[in-house]
């Protein structure tokens, strides 16, 4: 069974990705800002991140920082999970290591596909 | 009374399930584009129509179906049948079947074909985004299909959806299903809320305005057709009647992909199931007896 990582400091999006994750069959572990989201990273390594921009502590970006200095055995897919969808948020968050973007709010379909385009489906 | 309501007037059946505006109107997409609303889908009709009913100011179906029966408008019908057509559809729809077309099928053609032409139709194409997809796997394998014409003819007998098409405009959900952020990003840009598809991609395909029962289409033998969640839209008897078509517009050897859960088994000799690509098919027998016809390019 694949793991997924939700990273968001709002309970209600992790509520909803919680459960179509698990509709589909994949494990969920939670992280309400990017620090918690990297302490968990290094005690074990999620098939796939699923992270929110905007955090208090850390955010999604820093965590992305963070993580690609960070040693560890192989590197999640990173799935930016966002309400920014200007072409500028987009390109920045590709730069940074994002392997897809999905917008807020999104339903089943679009995270199913999402989820196999980085191939954790 | 235009003829395609008042032959849908006359083909109301006794189901009980269904109201009788309801009847009229599956009538009239049945009438006009041989679709068949099954009982599980009327459920569709009054949220449907909800936009219909509130550009024209009228209160309920059975107000619509009063107008409709007058046969003055011809353009209130039409826009009955575009919204009650489901023109549901994603880019990439189906991922694997399309890692298929374009690890084994595409490459399979290219080192088959005798001439360096390539000629492909989405019969059924909703709102572009499987052509979209194909183009984009063309775009993406450049170096492969350097010095090759590649034709992508697109076709749907929705005019709303194929105006859809042609503009290149999807909306943020659109794409956010089955496209890749980095296609998206190269492909794409963005147009207010919405993204359009670039000129080079939108050039690649013909869109067009057609019915699978009554191709205008330029004859010709297509190397691949693509017609995915369309024929189970349709009667067994309007199915054989569309394989035949298909079968006509397929080049010898070509192949015919449908959706998943969808089969020619049973419904026509004319395609056989591929042993070497999973989940199409391949045309029987000898060329389609419709004259091959030069092509025109899309403008």
């Amino acid at each position: 069974m694949k793991n997924c990582l939700v990273v968001d400091d709002s309970k209600v999006i992790r509520k909803v990705a919680r459960h179509i994750l698990e509709s589909l069959d994949i494990h969920v572990t939670e992280a309400c800002d990017g620090r918690d989201a990297l302490t968990q990273c290094e005690a074990s390594l999620p098939d796939v991140v699923l992270l929110d921009w905007n955090m208090p502590v850390m955010s999604g970006m820093e965590f992305l920082q963070e993580l690609s200095k960070t040693k560890l055995d192989a590197r999640p897919k990173v799935i930016f999970c966002t309400t920014e969808n200007g072409l500028g948020h987009i390109k920045a968050a590709v730069e940074a290591g994002a392997d897809e973007y999905v917008m807020k709010p999104f339903d089943r379909d679009t995270l199913e596909s999402k989820l196999q385009i980085v191939g954790v489906i | 009374m235009s003829d395609g309501v008042a032959r849908a007037a006359v083909a109301e059946t006794s189901r009980t399930s269904f109201t009788s505006a309801m009847r009229v109107l599956a009538g009239l997409l049945e009438s006009r584009t041989g679709q068949i609303l099954a009982e599980n889908r009327i459920w569709r009709i009054e949220t449907a129509l909800k936009p219909v009913l509130r550009a024209n100011a009228l209160p309920d179906l059975e107000a619509l179906v009063a107008r409709l029966l007058s046969g003055t408008e011809r353009q209130l019908s039409d826009d009955v049948v575009n919204a009650l057509l489901n023109n549901e559809s994603s880019f990439f729809r189906d991922l694997q079947t399309f890692d298929m077309i374009a690890r084994e099928l595409l490459p399979h053609m290219q080192q088959t074909r005798s001439e360096r032409v390539l000629r492909i139709w989405c019969a059924g194409c909703s709102t572009g985004q499987e052509a979209y997809s194909l183009a984009m796997q063309f775009r993406k394998d450049q170096d492969r299909w350097q010095g090759w014409r590649i034709s992508i003819l697109a076709t749907d007998i929705s005019t709303a959806a194929v105006a859809r098409a042609k503009s290149g405009i999807f909306s943020q959900i659109d794409v956010q299903r089955g496209l890749a952020i980095t296609d998206l990003l190269r492909f794409f840009e963005p147009v207010g809320d919405d993204w359009k598809a670039n000129d080079d991609l939108r050039r690649m395909i013909d869109f067009r305005v057609d019915n699978l029962f009554d191709p205008q289409v330029p004859g010709g033998h297509y190397d691949l057709i693509l017609c995915r969640n369309v024929l189970l839209y349709f009667s067994l008897d309007m199915r054989r009647k569309a394989f035949q078509r298909l079968a006509q517009y397929s080049r010898s050897g070509g192949y015919l992909l449908l959706g998943a859960g969808e089969t020619v088994i049973g419904q026509t000799e004319e395609f056989a199931s591929s042993r070497d690509f999973r989940g199409s098919y391949e045309r029987r027998g000898g060329p389609g007896e419709i004259a091959e016809q030069p092509i025109r390019r899309a403008r």
